[in-house]
């Protein structure tokens, strides 16, 4: 899942000031996950900017903002006189949710902002609920088959490809004041417990930047 | 086998096989080098190349790149630049390999460098682009082969490349099994961090045998009890042991009011030290030398020079 987390309220009536008429509109599936967008999140929203003295003139949930196709048909719901109203959107999901949510407004043409009311952290493991560990970077080149299933980006604090620098001590990490594991030492514990650590002798060349970042898409048909 | 081409001083002595002392210096946060040319000035006669270190910590400091070529000019003394791979990315680092050549530089310690996180600017992106390792396969490619990710240099750069290891490491194995990655990459010598505890320093050792590679053992002999105290206190992963705490201490002590004499005790505890500990390892034969880090401590090199010689 897609973890994130509340932003402060202060930041978000900051990015609304200029606005008075408010369309609030939150995910249903991870960022419920994360409790940021839950019942009680969406309320204590609602709370907020009516504290804030701001005037909501809609609200309702996607069920998944990130998902294009499901913003059309959740878009049907959203009535006229609203949108008629309406001088910003605020969501609360994660970074690509709001932006699919740009590609809908192009489509139906809205031409009003919309603001972000989270933090978004990464591609999470829910150990329960408010505790997620962020393990996958999205690098679009895994190297978990060399690592024992860890990954070296998301576990080793400098996403390092060879191994543990000098900087681990006893199995822990420097940054943070040695009281996180070091990602590397967890991969060569995991590597010798299934009795594969030639992979860990294995010098693997520099992480190919070339094909990363850039406005990236994934096509295939 | 091709004969080991030479690019410096350093390199030169590798190659023949001796024993050989290194030293540190530390360019502090100034532009103005004096103090540490004065200080390279000092050690220059005893060692065959000194460390000029890379923001240390995480910490920023004059770029190591300049400060290398100043010191190395200044005080005529070959120096071993320090290139981490915190703050440059492979771009970044190739380009400044071949102004380090242009400037005079013939060997590299390739390090990883401490995360910004600890230093005085923690919201520095971190860059890691390379690794140690992948920094040393990046030297050996623009040196023995003349190119950049296979596009030729008109007029490649000379360099040796070394690169760390942690005597004190825990699970020793990960460390041993990391160095081998540095070999595989092309890495010709090792230099380590301190090391105080001897059988284990000699479990060590005898583990990087197989990689046949020149180790300079870490050292740091301390100038007074403050500092033995404070490197005990402060570096993670060296503890220095209680009973040279307490002989400092006693220095410290005992000679109060006469800080001539001080100081020749402290210089002759820590030969008393340390040469028994590099001797064992030398008569074991597995240290290529020994790399001193006693930071503004250089008068104690004449009497180190004695252990080496010895």
């Amino acid at each position: 899942m897609i973890v994130t987390t509340k932003k402060d309220f202060e930041e978000i009536e900051d990015a609304l000031k200029s606005y008075n008429n408010i369309m609030l509109i939150y995910c249903g599936t991870c960022s419920v996950t994360s409790q940021c967008s839950d019942e009680k999140s969406v309320n204590e929203m609602l709370e907020n900017l009516k504290n804030a003295g701001k005037n909501v003139v809609y609200h309702q949930e996607f069920k998944e903002p990130c998902d294009f196709r499901q913003d059309l048909q959740d878009w049907r719901n959203v009535p006229q006189e609203a949108l008629d109203k309406v001088d910003a959107f605020l969501i609360l999901s994660c970074g690509a949710g709001l932006q699919a949510m740009l590609d809908l407004f192009d489509r139906k043409n809205i031409a009003k902002p919309i603001f972000i009311g989270l933090n978004t952290h990464g591609i999470a493991e829910t150990e329960r609920i408010g505790r997620f560990h962020v393990k996958c970077a999205g690098c679009g080149d895994c190297l978990l088959n060399y690592t024992g299933g860890i990954c070296p980006v998301t576990s080793c604090a400098k996403g390092l490809m060879n191994g543990p620098c000098g900087g681990q001590l006893d199995g822990k990490c420097e940054v943070g004041k040695y009281e996180k594991d070091c990602g590397w030492i967890l991969i060569y514990e995991r590597l010798k417990k299934i009795g594969r650590l030639d992979l860990f002798g294995q010098l693997r060349p520099a992480f190919n930047w070339a094909d990363r970042g850039h406005q990236k898409s994934v096509v295939f048909r | 086998m091709a004969e080991k081409k030479v690019y410096s001083k350093l390199g030169e002595m590798l190659a023949k096989g001796e024993f050989i002392l290194t030293g540190e210096l530390e360019p502090e946060k100034t532009c103005d080098l004096s103090h540490t040319i004065q200080e390279a000035k000092e050690m220059a006669p005893y060692v065959v190349a000194a460390n000029v270190t890379d923001s240390p910590l995480g910490i920023v400091t004059i770029n190591s790149l300049a400060a290398s070529h100043i010191i190395q000019k200044e005080a005529n003394i070959e120096v071993i630049w320090q290139l981490t791979v915190r703050d440059v990315n492979k771009l970044g680092i190739a380009g400044m390999i071949m102004g380090g050549h242009a400037l005079g530089l013939r060997n590299i310690l390739s390090l990883t460098g401490d995360h910004p996180n600890m230093g005085d600017m923690p919201e520095s992106k971190p860059v890691f682009d390379l690794d140690s390792a992948t920094l040393c396969m990046l030297v050996r490619e623009m040196v023995d082969k003349g190119t950049i990710n296979g596009y030729e240099i008109e007029s490649p750069p000379k360099f040796h490349v070394g690169a760390a290891a942690n005597p004190n490491s825990n699970p020793m194995e990960a460390e041993v099994l990391k160095i081998g990655r540095k070999v595989e990459a092309g890495c010709e010598f090792i230099q380590t961090q301190v090391a105080y505890d001897l059988e284990k320093t000699i479990e060590f050792l005898t583990a990087l045998k197989k990689y046949n590679i020149p180790v300079l053992l870490g050292i740091f002999p301390m100038k007074s009890y403050a500092m033995a105290k404070g490197f005990d206190t402060f570096v993670p992963g060296v503890d220095v042991p209680k009973d040279i705490l307490a002989k400092w201490k006693s220095i410290k002590n005992d000679y109060k009011t006469d800080k001539s004499k001080q100081k020749e005790m402290y210089d002759q505890a820590n030969y008393e030290f340390f040469n028994p500990f590099i001797t064992e390892l030398k008569k074991k034969e597995l240290l290529g030398g020994v790399h001193c880090m006693a930071v503004h401590y250089p008068r104690i090199f004449p009497k180190l020079i004695e252990v080496i010689k010895d």
